[in-house]
């Protein structure tokens, strides 16, 4: 079965790749998108079986009863390393199938609608399809370079697709520095790998992680410094994982991912691809419960993350963007869970955060698709009138993510529980570090509350700012419109299919999605409902039950649990309030008060343009990286290649045996023969040689 | 006579005897042309077909050598003497393979001196293969010098513009080089008495003798991989040279560079190589880091890609003077893989100079509208280039900075930026010459692939995805012989395996 989960995307992408040109467009969108859901249903069946797991199971601890191992054949083979490609589930990658093949069949599905006018969707459904295989390689691998190769396939995938429109320079530029910048990441993690080799002697799973309690106390000599090896191997682990969850530092790619179509947005740039990393950390847990050093770097990595990232969607134009940023956020909320060593709560998220993000990203596509492929929330307004089932939808994807619940009840949406189950194991994890965790998760989650808010006022409510409508033209370009020069160009959602020429403005056109793009928004907005609910017990209840459902794919600490389980009322609260807050100041500030926030961005320039430019680490890194490799190329190249060793060295060289031997031989005459010559009498001189050698001593 | 008893000798000489049958070939018209083309095709096919029975043949649980030839010829010191182990085996058909690709390759673009090209590409395959293949120290110098004449023929014949320039680098760079091994060599001999490689590698040289060997080698080995900063000549020659010759170059002459390390400088100088083995991996690194920033900033694709071969020798090297298993074991997989990746590069290359007639990467862009099809196998070989999983690429750049981890943390360290960089260049030259708008008025009109370089193409890459998934023909092939020179590597400087050695419990 877990075959063919795996391996039907793979077939569907070989198809559609190879023979879209044959079989035709919509063959191959048929036929990959019939595959996945194939492969969606046999996970649920998959995820069942750990679901309702019956309690006998239990007697079997540790993770290689309950990991089911199918080998598919041999990969590195050398010396003490042997390494194969084998297939591996335990509850923790039948999770991850049902998020990857969910979300992927849906966005299958939901492509059909969106890409209806392009020239090339049958490529465009190869890449989706080849980027689930490889995703599902990494969730499925048993052993840490197949994960790694899971991990650069998807890297592949995302490249081809943000590129998708390879026309565009913007999608180019973008395409490969997401590929760049997670190649930074995977220089930690292949170093990671190399380290977890010499320390635990073993590259598979099971093999490492029982290696992990008699290395624990191990002192390693990385570079110049002895230092404790266990820290060692999951700070460069955690580096690969920074890389791909676009964490704080490595997280410039994900807003310029939005480049690509918004369907590959929401199903790699939001709710798989970007979760590799959350999934490597909680896989990894064994490794990283042996360092307390590395978990205290994953969770403020994480807190940090999701602060930063929800200070720059406060001020974002592009509706892509905002819930880019969004992403980046909620993935450090789930690193703050692991970091707190309660993986489970960490997955939890990851798994709710799934659908309402693939909700708001395909809401926001069907939003664009209305616009006739305009971005920018400036010019929008209005348009819950227009697109009406559009606006529910987002609105429920929006609640789920500020996390609407009444705490201590059952009610409430997805986010509300993994959300708040995230908040209040930060601040059971005490000491300075689970605090600071804490307050920083609690201000992100206004924020997040303010700019989802900000984002549905702007794009559903008001009046409409098309940029045809009269008088609303310039209202549009006027807001934060002081900020457009330092502002990057607003890529448009502009591909084949090219509405610009209707008359009137783009909201008289506007117009709701066709059915294969409602159905899937249903679909996930009915787990942005209920996958909280649902799902709570399993992730975030009692221990005992937590441990019987992961059944040792990780690591479950029951006292950290009862810890969470306790804390306070005010801070069980706290998110709430937060979000009503920043629900409060968004309703203030676009509804009540249309002009504050420009008002507002006057007041600060400073504090608004630093926002704006996302902190500025786009330039920063202009500056540090690219330039200097680039000046440094040029100076090894034309200083010391070209100058010191060609031009000085050999060529001097050479012209000094000119100089000496000129006058009696032309040897530097420039015809071949002479060389060739040489050379011969090279030869010559050596069988002379060997001739006179062998027959002396011979 | 047995026929695989001197299987070696018949896939040695038979594309000089190929070369012979050219000789007769008259007339200088069309048909004498494509008569002279379709016998060179089919003698390196033979060939090839022959090189892939060798292998079949070959037992990989075997040490020692193979189809090994011994006779007498000078005196008893030098002998003719031929057989391959686990080390050499798998760059014979990896030649004899490649060689029927630059022929075909050459069908389209040499239209002038026709039956010399395919002649001179002949007893280059002889020479080449003849290298690899001898187990007599004076005839593997005459092999390893005698590439350079058709080499420097090629280049000078058939180049471009630069051409006369070029080769006057490559032959000063590789006749400084082979200079010192030669005296290197008679050292040899008055120390040990034989030239029989076989006998030479049990002989133990003094170590203070070592030393020097070792220099006189690595001077000829440093220039032939080529190492940073030997390497000058490189981007110059693959810039004349015409297609064939780069792609010769690139997959097969420097992998004589390497060869040559693993067999002698490693398996007969262990002292030595030991001693120096921070020098080459300093040089190593410089290699990686270096030659990668410079090819960063190039502006000729052939170039640009001469300068990532650089690199990935440089990956090579790191791997060998490692002396474990895994460095060893990946070194050879790399030049194995480099030598599919880089031939399928150049001849890539070669495809749009034939159109185009310009190397300049300004000269193109959206290349992917006109040809798709040229666009994804250029896509599967940049992503080789840049080792991707899954692609023959990765394999011999995992394992060498492995062995490179356990032996010294910083050598991995600084090797693992390649990972970086390689993307970064490979990746940029994609952007520039396959994606973007097709507008450029001199590109109207450029056609997609045809038959015959398909032919040549989708077999390499093929090769390239089949080994990155599943590259135990190579590893299996390779393994007891790596095994052995590791093991007495190991041995011989008295070191515990690397792997116990580097985990410390306090």
């Amino acid at each position: 079965m877990i075959q063919a989960i795996v391996f039907f995307p793979l077939v569907g992408a070989l198809i559609a790749g190879l023979l879209g040109r044959i079989i035709g467009h919509r063959t191959s969108e048929y036929i990959t998108t019939g595959l996945l859901i194939g492969a969606a249903l046999l996970s649920w069946i998959v995820f069942a079986q750990y679901w309702f797991a019956p309690p006998a199971a239990e007697g079997a601890h540790g993770a290689e009863h309950a990991a089911t191992k199918v080998e598919v054949m041999r990969w590195i083979v050398s010396g003490a390393l042997d390494l194969r490609w084998v297939l591996r589930v335990d509850t923790l990658t039948a999770v991850m199938l049902v998020v990857v093949t969910t979300v992927s069949s849906l966005v299958h599905l939901y492509s059909i609608g969106y890409m209806a006018d392009d020239p090339h969707r049958s490529r465009f459904f190869a890449y989706l399809s080849l980027f689930t295989f490889a995703m599902l390689m990494l969730v499925t691998a048993d052993n840490f370079l197949q994960m790694f190769f899971g991990w650069e396939g998807v890297g592949l995938a995302s490249y081809l697709l943000i590129g998708f429109w390879y026309t565009r320079p913007s999608a180019n530029a973008a395409a490969m520095k997401a590929f760049v910048v997670n190649r930074v990441g995977d220089f930690g993690f292949a170093l990671g790998i190399f380290a977890a080799f010499v320390v635990l002697g073993h590259l598979d799973f099971d093999g490492a992680f029982h290696a992990v309690e008699a290395n624990k106390d191990l002192t390693f000599r990385f570079l110049s410094w002895d230092l404790h090896a266990m820290t060692v191997v999951c700070l460069l682990l955690f580096m690969g994982a920074m890389g791909k969850s676009a964490q704080f530092l490595l997280h410039t790619w994900l807003p310029d991912a939005m480049e690509g179509p918004t369907p590959v947005s929401a199903l790699i740039h939001a709710a798989t691809m970007v979760t590799a990393g959350v999934f490597m950390v909680a896989r990894f847990s064994p490794l990283f419960e042996a360092s307390e050093l590395a978990m205290t770097v994953v969770m403020l990595v994480g807190a940090l993350t999701a602060f930063f990232a929800a200070t720059v969607g406060l001020v974002q134009n592009d509706i892509k963007r905002v819930i880019a940023y969004s992403t980046c956020s909620q993935l450090g909320y789930m690193f703050v869970a692991l970091g707190a060593g309660v993986y489970s709560v960490g997955i939890f998220h990851l798994f709710t955060h799934a659908f309402f993000k693939a909700l708001l990203f395909l809401g926001a596509g069907s939003v664009i698709h209305a616009m006739h492929h305009e971005q920018d929330m400036r010019n929008m307004g209005g348009l819950r009138h227009k697109i009406k089932w559009t606006y529910y939808l987002m609105i429920v994807g929006t609640l789920a993510l500020t996390g609407v619940g009444i705490p201590g009840t059952w009610l409430g949406f997805a986010g509300f529980f993994s959300k708040d189950g995230i908040i209040e194991v930060a601040y059971a994890a005490g000491q300075s570090t689970g605090y600071i965790a804490f307050w920083a998760l609690v201000i992100a989650a206004m924020f997040t509350s303010f700019y989802s808010w900000r984002l549905i006022h702007l794009t559903f409510h008001g009046k409409p700012r098309g940029q045809h409508h009269g008088h609303g033209a310039h209202a549009a370009h006027d807001d934060h419109a002081h900020a457009d020069h330092a502002h990057d160009d607003h890529a448009h959602d502009d591909h084949a299919h090219d509405d610009h020429g209707h008359h009137g403005s783009a909201y008289d056109n506007a117009h709701e999605s066709p059915a294969v793009m409602m159905v899937p928004l249903f679909v996930l907005a009915a787990g942005a409902i209920l996958a909280g609910v649902v799902f709570n017990d399993l992730f975030f209840g009692h221990a005992e039950h937590i441990e019987h459902f992961f059944q040792g794919s990780l690591v479950v600490s029951e006292e950290l649990l009862e810890a969470a389980h306790g804390v306070p009322i005010w801070v069980k609260w706290s998110a709430t309030i937060a979000m009503v807050l920043g629900f409060a100041a968004a309703y203030q500030m676009y509804i009540r008060d249309p002009a504050a926030p420009k008002r507002l961005a006057h007041a600060n320039p400073g504090l608004y343009l630093f926002l704006l430019n996302k902190w500025y680490f786009d330039e920063l890194y202009d500056r540090i990286f690219v330039k200097p490799a680039l000046w440094l190329g040029n100076a090894l190249w034309k200083g010391f290649d070209d100058m010191l060793i060609d031009k000085t060295i050999t060529e001097g060289l050479g012209n000094r045996v000119r100089d000496i031997t000129g006058k009696v031989v032309k040897l530097q005459s420039g015809y071949l023969y002479h060389y060739a010559f040489a050379m011969l009498i090279g030869i010559a001189a050596l069988l002379t040689w060997a001739i006179a050698a062998g027959g002396l001593l011979g | 006579m047995i026929f695989s008893d001197h299987l070696l000798t018949f896939i040695t000489f038979l594309p000089t005897a190929g070369a012979l049958l050219l000789l007769l070939v008259g007339g200088r018209d069309e048909a004498a042309n494509n008569l002279a083309r379709y016998i060179a095709l089919g003698v390196t096919l033979l060939t090839a077909a022959l090189s892939l029975w060798l292998w079949y043949l070959f037992d990989p649980s075997n040490t020692g050598f193979q189809f090994v030839e011994n006779y007498a010829w000078i005196g008893e010191s030098i002998g003719y003497r031929m057989g391959v182990d686990g080390i050499s085996v798998l760059f014979i058909p990896l030649t004899a393979v490649l060689m029927p690709a630059v022929i075909l390759s050459s069908f389209g673009s040499i239209t002038k001196r026709v039956k010399e090209y395919l002649i001179v590409f002949l007893v280059l395959e002889t020479f080449m293969i003849g290298a690899f293949a001898t187990l007599d120290l004076a005839m593997f110098y005459v092999f390893f010098e005698g590439t350079l004449i058709p080499m420097f023929l090629i280049i000078g014949i058939w180049g471009g513009a630069r051409r006369i320039q070029a080769t006057y680098k490559f032959f000063f760079y590789s006749f400084t080089g082979t200079v010192l091994m030669l005296i290197a060599i008679m050292a040899m001999y008055w120390q040990a008495g034989t030239l029989d490689i076989v006998k030479l590698l049990t002989f133990k040289f003094p170590p203070e003798v070592q030393t020097w060997l070792w220099i006189g080698f690595f001077a000829s080995f440093a220039v032939k991989m080529p190492m940073w900063p030997f390497h000058r000549w490189l981007p110059e020659a693959h810039v004349e040279a015409p297609t064939g010759g780069s792609v010769i170059l690139a997959a097969i002459l420097l992998k004589l560079g390497g060869y040559g390390f693993i067999r002698f400088s490693i398996s007969m100088f262990p002292d030595a190589s030991h001693q120096f083995a921070n020098f080459v991996f300093v040089l190593s690194i410089a290699a990686i880091i270096i030659t990668s920033l410079v090819a960063l900033v190039q502006t000729d694709i052939k170039k640009l890609i001469a300068y990532s071969s650089v690199a990935h020798m440089g990956f090579v090297t790191m791997g060998i003077f490692t002396g474990n298993i895994y460095g060893i074991h990946g070194a050879i997989f790399q030049m194995i893989s480099h030598g599919i990746v880089s031939a399928a590069l150049f001849f890539c290359v070669g495809v749009v100079y034939d159109r185009m007639h310009t190397r300049e990467i300004s000269a193109y862009g959206g290349l992917v509208t006109p040809m798709p099809r040229y666009a994804v196998v250029f896509m599967v070989f940049t992503m080789a280039n840049v080792g991707l999983p899954g692609t023959s690429g990765f394999v011999g750049e995992f394992l060498t900075m492995l062995a490179a981890f356990q032996a010294n943390t910083w050598v991995a360290f600084f090797a693992a930026f390649g990972v970086i960089l390689s993307a970064a260049y490979a990746l940029w030259l994609y952007r520039r010459v396959i994606f973007g708008a097709f507008t450029k008025e001199s590109l109207k009109g450029i056609l997609d692939l045809d038959r015959r370089e398909a032919i040549v193409l989708v077999p390499l890459v093929l090769l390239t995805i089949l080994f990155g998934f599943y590259p135990a023909p190579i590893l299996d092939a390779t393994a007891a012989s790596v095994n052995l020179v590791a093991e007495n590597f190991a041995n011989a400087i008295g070191a515990a395996p690397a792997a116990v050695a580097a985990a410390t419990g306090h």
